[in-house]
């Protein structure tokens, strides 16, 4: 497997042999800014023109199809519009939590969105508490929501916001939950000891009967913390008009946009790197030579396919099941993903205690 | 160098919005100018290198008090209003209560502060606050203290439901 910390430690080695250190490490931090930035809008793009042409295939449409071949550029198009469309304000309303809202919901995915590890070597944040620190940051998310629902002053923007935090702040548990039975299998929170512990056979493997189930838990779980369908009710179109997003206009909407779809790759690249081994590839004990092949293959292809594989999972889900109603929402995870979660969690520890994985 | 132009960074906004959240008028401002004040602190912690309280701070504070308090005033309060305006006599007296408190308690920080910082010295890893958490030794027993102090809480609670009752 390639290393990129070759690369990044030599460019790190390059500025400070070359500045002082306070300049070299303020280089870095930009750089760092900058890449995070232009990597997130570029996996937003590419990821609604995925969504838009698989939904359609999904229908039985053709999907975008008149902006450049096969219409890969129509993504890039809609963004061109989001951006010199006007921002509408609104009477009546407090400004400032208006247009404090989307910022809370975009920088809340921004941060988790650091943590993410890309490849061998390629992880921007490694802290000692890795996914509890994924978990906390993205917590902040329901704050936006809320304050964008009560900021727009209007009543379908406040029942979704409602509906919204109920949502997220019930999924939030069982997804913590699904993670720390992972967590109690690996002995470690830091993602790049979570991956290295998969060199030989991925934790949902490992794990089996208790990791198979955390897996489904997180997977439905964290489709609902993405507010999506089946779990779209806070932006319903036939109750609510658009939900909590209703009054907002131009670049401002495109940041709930982004986050929403950002989201998604995050919950996603999650379930990847702490179920299906992040970057590391697949082996099998004992087949070296396979081992071996399986190796050429760079981390970050990997990881991107662990990620767009368990993305189609969550689009095939959207657009199989109707949109639930409130109390069954409620219903379903306070009644059964939490208590099944929980004798789950207990499951684990047993397996651990007796060594029963492999 | 960078570390304490962050830290003044971070000081500055910890005491704007402190004062901010107390002299808002409108109540949701004045909560999210606290939530201001609560993810400044965990900026702090972060820059001493405290992941876990980092972690902690954020996902209980700001994701769960925080919420919560956006929750009730979402269901208590309409968006025109507003608080009303306080005479200046209880003004005074409350500024004057905010600096004799803030006295007290700079004096006991500022004369015990070496103390504490001589235990904590490096970070602990997420093992050992599991252990201390769980743990049967010294200095640990964590999660039965927390447990027995809700206990406390229900306790207390209970005591003023029945006391009220009559």
């Amino acid at each position: 497997m390639f290393d990129f910390s070759i690369w990044t430690n030599w460019i790190d080695q390059f500025l400070r042999t070359n500045l002082p250190e306070f300049w070299a490490l303020a280089i870095e931090f930009v750089v760092v800014g900058v890449i995070i930035l232009a990597l997130y809008c570029i996996i937003a793009l590419a990821l609604i023109y995925f969504e838009r042409k698989i939904c359609a295939f999904f229908q039985c449409r053709l999907g975008p199809n008149r902006v450049g071949p096969y219409g890969i550029f129509q993504s890039v198009a809609d963004m061109l519009k989001m951006l010199i469309k006007e921002i509408i304000p609104i009477n009546h309303t407090d400004k400032f939590l208006f247009y404090l809202a989307p910022f809370f919901v975009l920088i809340a995915s921004i941060l988790a969105f650091g943590a993410i590890p890309w490849g061998n070597g390629l992880q921007i944040l490694d802290f000692n508490i890795g996914i509890f620190y994924i978990l906390s940051v993205s917590s902040l998310g329901v704050i936006g929501i809320l304050l964008a629902g009560w900021a727009s002053n209007n009543k379908y923007s406040m029942i979704g916001a409602m509906r919204s935090g109920a949502q997220l702040i019930s999924y939030e548990l069982s997804a913590g939950l699904a993670l720390m039975t992972i967590v109690v299998l690996s002995g470690s929170m830091q993602l790049s000891t979570m991956i290295e512990g998969q060199k030989d056979c991925w934790y949902l493997f490992q794990g089996h009967i208790p990791a198979v189930i955390a897996f489904i838990i997180y997977l439905i779980a964290g489709h609902a913390e993405t507010n999506r369908g089946p779990f779209d009710l806070p932006e319903a179109e036939s109750e609510l008009a658009a939900g909590y997003h209703t009054e907002y206009s131009g670049l401002q909407f495109g940041f709930f946009y982004l986050a929403e779809y950002l989201n998604m790759f995050i919950i996603a690249s999650i379930a990847a790197t702490v179920f299906l081994g992040g970057w590391m590839p697949f082996h099998v004990t004992g087949l070296d030579g396979f081992n071996a092949v399986m190796d050429y293959i760079p981390s970050v292809i990997w990881f991107f396919g662990k990620v767009v594989f368990l993305m189609m999972l969550s689009l095939w889900v959207r657009w199989t099941f109707p949109r639930l109603r409130i109390d069954h929402l409620l219903d379903l995870e306070w009644k059964y993903l939490l208590p099944i979660n929980m004798v789950n969690l207990l499951v684990m520890v047993i397996v651990v205690i007796y060594g029963w994985y492999f | 160098m960078a570390e304490q132009i962050i830290f003044y960074v971070l000081a500055i906004v910890i005491v704007v919005f402190s004062i901010l959240s107390v002299s808002s008028k409108r109540i949701l401002r004045s909560a999210t100018y606290l939530l201001f004040v609560l993810l400044a602190t965990a900026g702090l912690y972060l820059l001493m290198g405290y992941q876990f309280l980092f972690g902690v701070q954020i996902s209980v504070y700001a994701g769960g008090i925080m919420v919560l308090y956006i929750f009730s005033i979402l269901l208590t309060s309409h968006a025109g209003d507003k608080a009303k305006s306080v005479s200046w006599k209880r003004l005074l007296l409350a500024g004057i209560a905010a600096i004799a408190g803030l006295a007290v308690c700079g004096h006991i920080i500022f004369h015990n502060v070496y103390k504490v910082v001589e235990a904590v010295a490096a970070e602990p890893t997420m093992q050992e606050i599991g252990k201390a958490m769980m743990g049967t030794e010294k200095n640990q027993y964590l999660l039965p203290f927390e447990a027995i102090s809700v206990l406390l809480l229900a306790c207390i609670i209970g005591g003023i439901m029945i006391a009220r009752k009559r």
